[in-house]
């Protein structure tokens, strides 16, 4: 039946012809031409380049914010996406509204609002002041901002998981008399794991290339709160495409690397999505 | 559409669906479950209590920032920065740039979803991962690659400027860097609902004679039509905040190829921080209502794809 219905139905050139010759254009050839300009650097340029100690900086800069401000979201996520399934209580459809405005708002707009919120003169950077801390300008603030960014990934990777648990087993538990944060840790939380690793890498990974949040709030001080992404467009400005494309494949080879990984939680999680276990 | 379910962020459609039936009978019936209430109702606040909290410094005082920032001098100074001649080029600039993106990648959104939910072929696999790709890359890398294509050291250079095209540092630059970080928004949310309904609808028309433009419009697009309207929503909240990738190509030329995000940089690094809010505020808008919208063809999806 389906060899005979690749016949039946008409448009597999043409529809075929059109996505290629499209995603050929606009996607493939583009990123081909960063291996290109990177592979005119000797591999010697190469390494040098990338472990430039200010290149070096960047990367952990980047890194290690994105990497707490996604733990922070998976907490945050988790707790956002039980409140919202489990929970009656006014104001529930606002806040599930609500979650999703870093997809919607500009992350330009965002960038200069968190920071002005977050300067010592903005409500949240007074109280901070107050104690000695400043979130403007400083790793903090980055984390702040890519905390932002990043809250919708989590909650709507868990939400649709946690709708579709089977309360029969939470039951069956309870009815044995196990407590609730028992039955959390043992029933519940190995169900929703998968889509919490999915969230967490999805966040991670857009908090690691992230951008126009970032850029007002860090204060972009070379070893400090300098981020990769400014790094290639520091490049950029100097004409060095070379090494601008070498940092950004570096770049673009771990994001490809996670991408792989939340695939391969992703499709254990459909699984449990389907029903079956 | 039930089943439309490759991964647990594209399926909002079916979630929404859960929470309005709330307490289905598959929920666990609390009173099975041994605790002691007081403790159980605490939690409960306690949790309730936090993401209340989240929401309100996260999202509700960014938002109240922006209104606060933009009218600090008054309502008089706050008309004139959103009315300034360069701020009314940015909008239509970010307008230009926000349906080009809409028209190539609905055309593209439609072809790929056609031949990848209708037919098998090999490599399909491979297709659809090629077409996520442009969500996962950065978006200063995804404005590097334009640069890298069309600029003064690609081989096109010589050719483009004979033909009297530029691209990098002017308007096409601009639309290019947001197709490229919109291209699978529309394909996206259209193939996990194409691929639950099957082909047999389709293989009945056509075997009944219908050509494949009828068969589309007949019986294949009442089906997507509100996947469709919220692959649209996406697409036009991401290409019309687009920042990263447009900030590379655009050069930042005032009043030619500003962007209303990238204007809202310009003013703010040059410490005019009124108008930078200002203008933040048209953008604040256009998110509420992309947030509103949303909603309700997240609704229309819920209650059945039958009615218009």
């Amino acid at each position: 039946m389906k060899e005979k219905g690749k016949r039946v139905i008409p448009g597999l050139g043409l529809s075929l012809g059109v996505t290629i010759t499209m995603l050929s254009v606009i996607v493939i050839i583009p990123l081909a031409s960063l291996a290109v300009f990177t592979a005119r650097l000797t591999p010697g340029k190469f390494i040098d380049v990338i472990t430039n100690r200010r290149v070096l900086a960047a990367f952990e800069v980047s890194f290690i914010t994105a990497f707490i401000a996604s733990l922070i979201n998976a907490v945050m996520g988790v707790i956002l996406a039980w409140v919202l399934v489990r929970y009656e209580f006014p104001g529930r459809r606002i806040i599930d509204g609500m979650i999703e405005l870093p997809f919607a708002l500009p992350t330009a707009v965002a960038g200069i609002s968190l920071t002005a919120l977050t300067s010592d003169k903005g409500w949240i950077g007074r109280i901070f002041d107050h104690i000695g801390v400043k979130i403007a300008y400083t790793r903090i603030g980055i984390t702040f901002a890519l905390v932002f960014v990043g809250i919708p990934f989590v909650v709507r990777a868990v939400q649709p998981v946690l709708e579709k648990l089977d309360g029969s087993y939470e039951e069956a538990a309870g009815v044995m008399g196990a407590s609730r944060a028992v039955i959390f840790r043992k029933v519940i939380f190995p169900e929703i794991r998968p889509a919490v690793f999915t969230g967490f890498g999805l966040a991670l990974g857009r908090c690691i290339g992230e951008y126009g949040s970032v850029v007002f709030i860090a204060g972009n001080q070379p070893y400090k709160t300098e981020i990769t992404p400014l790094i290639i467009m520091a490049k950029l400005q100097e004409y060095d495409y070379a090494s601008a494309s070498a940092i950004a494949l570096v770049m673009l080879v771990f994001s490809f690397t996670l991408l792989f990984a939340v695939n391969l939680i992703q499709v254990r999680n459909t699984k449990i999505l389907k029903g079956g276990r | 559409m039930a089943e439309a379910v490759l991964s647990p962020v594209k399926q909002r459609p079916e979630k929404k669906r859960r929470t309005s039936s709330s307490d289905s009978a598959r929920t666990a019936r609390p009173d099975l479950i041994h605790e002691d209430g007081a403790g159980s109702k605490a939690v409960r606040l306690f949790l309730i209590g936090l993401s209340f909290l989240f929401i309100f410094v996260m999202m509700i005082l960014p938002l109240a920032t922006v209104i606060k920032e933009a009218l600090k001098q008054g309502w008089a100074a706050y008309q004139a920065a959103v009315t300034d001649e360069y701020t009314k080029s940015a909008i239509m600039l970010t307008l230009l740039a926000t349906f080009s993106a809409l028209a190539i990648n609905t055309v593209f959104g439609l072809f790929a979803a056609w031949a990848i939910t209708k037919f098998h072929f090999k490599g399909k696999k491979l297709l659809t991962t090629l077409i996520d790709i442009p969500v996962t890359v950065s978006p200063i890398i995804a404005g590097l690659i334009f640069v890298l294509v069309f600029g003064r050291q690609s081989f096109l250079y010589p050719y483009l400027k004979d033909a009297g095209i530029q691209i990098v540092y002017a308007v096409p630059g601009v639309i290019l860097a947001t197709v490229f970080v919109t291209f699978p928004f529309i394909s996206r949310e259209l193939i996990p609902v194409l691929e639950a309904q099957g082909t047999d609808e389709e293989e009945a028309a056509a075997l009944m004679g219908a050509s494949g433009w009828s068969i589309f419009t007949k019986v294949t697009f009442p089906h997507i039509k509100w996947a469709f309207l919220y692959g649209v929503v996406l697409c036009t909240a991401r290409a019309m905040g687009e920042f990263g990738a447009v900030s590379v190509l655009s050069g930042h030329l005032r009043g030619k190829t500003n962007t209303l995000p990238l204007y809202v940089e310009v003013l703010f690094q040059g410490f005019e921080w009124v108008p930078a809010f200002a203008v933040s505020s048209i953008l604040v808008i256009m998110a509420v209502v992309i947030l509103v919208a949303r909603n309700i063809f997240e609704h229309n999806a819920k209650t059945g794809s039958g009615g218009v």
